[in-house]
């Protein structure tokens, strides 16, 4: 099976090629956002982290952001930081050089200040730009993938069609060498036991358990019943009637091989094979964590048709509701719900988002990507002080 | 003819792969097999109703697993849903 795509120097492979202003903190966005007008062509990465946050809370930013960094769709990367945060653009642009690429990062205050800050960003970025349209496309395998899969506005549709059909595509990405990141910790609530079965080791076993208990002991401790937030008003009206029934259906979209490890949300697995990745199953979180974790492309089954997309890593929205795919085709890039007619088997479905998956690794844009749907959203665990 | 589908054969809960009425009856796969059920409400596509009579406190079951229990005696043909069923899981307002 051979994909094409832009071969960083740490090996890895890229299936987009951007050139990304990445701010470290929040206070930093205002000169990114200012570089990205500048330069409209980079890949404009801003968030709300970055500071004032305590311990683990503080540590998984910090990871998410490098992970982005790293990520091989991104082929080089100007980190901008205020120099007061607790994650700072010297930190970051340290980590992310690890991979070889391109880094540099830039100090508002120690410029003095915004305007001699964007002059010497803009000398960064103008290299960068040029050095990245550069490089070109080689063919690789589906071995360099790291495909993230992500369900989002469900409905009894997704558990039926469109998480199984992609459940196909995942074990096809394994049995070829690949590595699949899925997670969504309260959507494994009531299904866990069936996915343990599948633990590689006790080690993970226990990590899959800690996490879902985890996750259902902060819904016990906010004194609500999680039915209203997950499954949300949206799940609800298409059909889904409690997060049992919500996660036996979602957690066929990783579909049936050895779960090799749990991973922290937004880190980066160390070897190949199926993954889980704790975090929440609310859209901008769960792509962001998915970009973070390393994934290139992301596949996205929806029952409603969510129109979210990813900015780091495009996302092939697929959907089994054949209201949906007539009514949100625009947003919508393979259409399985001749499952539900009755009219294609799983394995069928599975093969057209497979042939998909090699079109968007090759380079065709996905909807989202067309649209330009995306965010940065990092699952935030503690107070702000 | 309407359809639904069964998940698994220890399911007490059927999914509507369109909408109907009441008095409808609907042709009910379940993996090779079809069976007929005349539901009793008006329900839309994608929800659920029952294959059988689910009493009061009796766990509702899809996929072959538990997905929550009748909070109400629930009739053959009727809606399962949010309305009289109730999530085991992630209850922080019983704890």
């Amino acid at each position: 099976m051979t994909l094409s795509g832009y071969v960083r120097p740490d090996g890895s492979v890229g299936f987009r090629n951007h050139v990304a202003i990445l701010s470290s903190v929040g206070c930093a966005n205002d000169v990114a956002i200012r570089l990205g007008r500048m330069y409209p062509n980079a890949l404009l990465l801003t968030h709300r982290q970055g500071c004032a946050q305590l311990g683990n809370d503080k540590e998984q930013s910090a990871r998410t952001l490098t992970g982005i960094g790293k990520n091989p769709n991104i082929a080089a990367v100007l980190v901008i930081g205020m120099g007061c945060e607790s994650i700072t653009a010297e930190y970051l642009a340290e980590e992310i050089s690890k991979t070889k690429k391109m880094v540099e990062f830039l100090v508002v205050l120690e410029e003095g200040g915004l305007m001699t800050a964007l002059p010497k960003g803009a000398r960064f970025l103008d290299q960068m730009i040029s050095d990245a349209s550069q490089m070109t496309r080689v063919p690789c395998g589906l071995d360099a993938l790291t495909l993230g899969v992500k369900c989002g506005l469900t409905d009894t549709t997704s558990g039926i069609a469109s998480n199984p059909a992609i459940g196909v595509v995942a074990d096809r990405v394994i049995e070829s060498g690949g590595t699949v990141v899925f997670g969504e910790t309260p959507e494994v609530i009531g299904a866990e036991h069936i996915l343990a079965q599948r633990a590689a080791t006790p080690e993970v076993k226990r990590d899959l358990y800690r996490v879902v208990n985890e996750c259902e002991e902060r819904v016990k401790a906010s004194g609500m019943d999680i039915r209203g937030a997950n499954p949300a008003p949206g799940n609800i009206a298409g059909g889904i009637t409690t997060i049992e029934e919500k996660s036996l259906g979602a957690i066929k979209k990783g579909g049936g091989k050895t779960l090799q490890g749990v991973l922290g949300y937004g880190e980066i697995p160390k070897g190949k094979g199926l993954y889980f990745m704790d975090g929440p199953g609310r859209t901008p979180e769960a792509l962001t964590g998915l970009s973070g974790a390393g994934a290139q492309i992301i596949i996205f089954p929806t029952g409603g048709g969510s129109p979210a997309g990813s900015l780091i890593s495009p996302v092939i929205k697929v959907t089994g509701n054949p209201r949906t795919a007539e009514r949100l085709k625009d947003h919508i890039d393979i259409d399985v719900s001749r499952i539900i007619k009755g009219e294609s088997t799983l394995e069928e479905a599975g093969e057209s988002v497979f042939q998909e998956l090699l079109n968007v690794a090759s380079g065709k844009a996905t909807r989202s990507e067309r649209l330009g749907y995306g965010m940065i959203s990092i699952w935030n665990i503690g107070p702000h002080m | 003819m309407k359809k639904a589908i069964v998940m698994d054969s220890k399911d007490n809960v059927a999914t509507l792969l369109t909408d109907v009425d009441a008095n409808d009856v609907v042709q009910v796969m379940m993996g090779d097999k079809t069976t007929e059920t005349k539901v009793q409400e008006k329900i839309q596509f994608g929800h659920k109703f029952a294959m059988e009579t689910i009493t009061k406190g009796q766990h509702v079951v899809k996929y072959g697993e538990v997905i929550g229990q009748a909070t109400q005696d629930i009739g053959e043909g009727q809606h399962v849903h949010v309305h009289n069923v109730e999530s085991l899981r992630g209850r922080g307002d019983l704890a």
